[in-house]
């Protein structure tokens, strides 16, 4: 059971929380070509290492949370919710 | 389809074939000098520092590779790389269901294929993998989910595999156990593949490793590769804990750890690594005959030859290579399972694990050439991919000995994504974690 430390709820349970994915994967400009949104539909790194990821918290504050997690321990090293997440990120790349 | 998939067992090619003929007769006479007499049942391969081919990951995949590749096509300079022992991987994780009961038609040919192969394994490798086609059994509780399961069944049947839906009564019959009046979804009926059924993971793994060495193929286990060496556009060969090996062909068949392998020859791959869990209970008395799906709780449930029920559900559902399951999907499955077949909450459970299963983004395998001339890729097998080790294996060796893909296993192309082709037998999109 993972524990993850909603910045809003507290530490809470994995069971209220629903899982969105990668993180990284960032949808390219309208003009951004075939290739580009191949890449951010289909491409993943999928790293067994730390990987960014959103978890929306379904049973609890419902906000989208931005996780950085480790795919072999599943420890949690960071989160915070994705406004200021995605306010972190250079304009392109919301 | 393709009748050179029919030929016989080969004749030995080397020594290693000394190991013998599994029979009947033999095993009676081993028992009269207390069993003492079998030799190892592949050989401890001496590597050679070049193979035509080399095949990383010693599973079902890369072992059935290997083997067609010298059974089928003649080419035996190939080497088996795996960093662990043989069949710790999904190979001898899985629930061990066979069946070829999909609704696109490129699938239920690849799969049927490999169901046709399964029927003639145990003789061609000279092992008993415990084939047992016992019918596989998927429920349905409403009109419409019995529209659905109905054109998938005559989908099949135009296809020449069998399949039949089945009555409410019929599934009293087959599985006595269900409660088809459960609160939650009630039975209305299934959707029956009498062809379909269980084989014994292990002894697939252990079947294709012999016949594999026996044909002259070098099994090497405990070798880890961890680097991909590249000639700009051409592989040439892997790095491995105990040295390089060079390859005209590296094939990577690493299931759940495919996008890790591909990035060391730099690429990205359209698969997550996600845990799938599967369980089983002590052993009772014989009380389910057929494999049993019930798809609208996620559950699913055989009962091995010793006794125990197996039975797994979906995936935990966020990327993972921990190899180890987490509660909150225990739990699921087995309230799911009490909802089916509450006499089941009497028995224990005795063991539960968790194996890396490769999603791709359309639930679909790859049997593909890659960007990289020399590399080719074997993966995205979901929770499916042992079912398909026999087509599989036979495919992708043919791509590695013919250079052009089989014709069962041409939809499987990496390509399929740029062109807008992708295989999504459920329609759910490139949402890994919800297939
Ligand atoms: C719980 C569970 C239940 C399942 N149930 C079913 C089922 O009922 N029916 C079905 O059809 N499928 C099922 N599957 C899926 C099926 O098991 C897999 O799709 C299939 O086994 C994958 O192919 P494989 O046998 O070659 O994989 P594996 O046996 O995992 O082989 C890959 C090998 O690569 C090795 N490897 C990884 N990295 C390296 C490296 N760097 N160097 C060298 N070697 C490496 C691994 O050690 C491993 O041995 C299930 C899977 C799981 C986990
Ligand atoms: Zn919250």
């Amino acid at each position: 059971m993972l524990r993850i430390p909603c910045p809003w709820c507290g530490l809470r349970d994995e069971i209220e929380f629903r899982y969105r994915g990668d993180a990284t994967a960032i949808r390219p400009a309208g003009d951004g070509g075939v290739d580009a949104f191949f890449s951010y539909v289909y491409e993943r790194d999928n790293r067994r290492d730390w990987h960014l990821e959103w978890w929306l918290h379904t049973g609890g504050c419902r906000r989208l949370l931005e996780i950085e997690r480790h795919t072999l321990t599943h420890e949690i090293r960071s989160v915070r919710d994705s406004a200021e997440a995605l306010s972190a990120r250079p304009a392109a790349a919301r | 389809m393709n009748a050179t998939a029919t030929s016989s067992l080969q004749p030995a090619r080397d020594a290693r074939q000394s190991a013998g003929r599994y029979s009947g007769w033999r095993l009676f006479l081993e028992g009269l000098t207390g069993q003492r007499g079998w030799p190892q049942a592949w050989a401890k391969a001496t590597p050679r520092p070049r193979y035509r081919v080399v095949v990383v990951g010693g599973g079902g995949q890369g072992l059935a590779t290997a083997y067609y590749l010298a059974s089928e096509f003649g080419i035996t300079d190939v080497a088996v790389v795996e960093r662990g022992p043989i069949g710790l991987g999904n190979v001898g994780r899985n629930t061990t269901i066979i069946r070829s009961n999909y609704f696109r038609p490129e699938n239920v040919r690849f799969y049927d294929y490999s169901l046709r192969l399964w029927a003639g394994l145990e003789r061609r490798l000279n092992f008993n993998a415990m084939v047992s086609q016992r019918g596989t059994l998927n429920l349905f509780h409403t009109e419409a989910q019995r529209d659905l399961f109905t054109r998938r069944a005559n989908q099949m049947r135009l296809l020449g595999v069998d399949a039949e839906a089945v009555s409410r009564g019929a599934v009293r019959a087959l599985v006595p156990l269900v409660d088809l009046d459960n609160g939650r979804y009630p039975v209305l009926g299934g959707f029956l593949q009498r062809r379909g059924g269980t084989v014994r993971h292990d002894a697939v793994a252990w079947g294709y490793a012999r016949a594999a060495s026996a044909a002259g193929v070098d099994i090497i286990e405990n070798r880890e590769v961890t680097g991909i060496h590249r000639d700009g556009k051409r592989v040439i060969g892997v790095e491995t804990t105990r040295g390089a090996i060079a390859a005209d062909t590296v094939c990577l068949a690493v299931a759940g750890h495919s996008s890790h392998l591909a990035a060391m020859a730099g690429l990205r791959l359209p698969i997550e690594s996600h845990v799938l869990q599967a369980f089983v209970t002590e052993s009772v008395k014989p009380l389910l005959d057929v494999v049993l799906t019930y798809g609208a709780g996620h559950f699913y449930v055989s009962q091995s030859d010793r006794g125990g029920l197996v039975y797994g559900g979906a995936i935990d559902g966020y990327n993972s290579y921990a190899q180890r399951g987490t509660l909150p999907m225990a739990e699921e499955v087995a309230a799911a399972a009490l909802t089916l077949m509450p006499a089941l909450a009497r028995l224990r459970v005795l063991r539960q694990w968790g194996g890396v299963v490769d999603m791709s983004m359309d639930g679909s395998p790859l049997i593909s050439r890659t960007p990289l001339d020399g590399l080719i890729l074997n993966g995205g097998w979901c929770y499916g991919g042992f079912k398909a080790i026999p087509a599989g294996g036979m495919a992708t060796a043919h791509l590695i000995a013919c250079g052009t893909p089989h014709p069962l296993a041409a939809h499987l192309a990496l390509e399929r994504f740029a062109a807008g082709r992708t295989v999504d037998e459920r329609g759910l999109g490139p949402f890994p974690y919800a297939h």
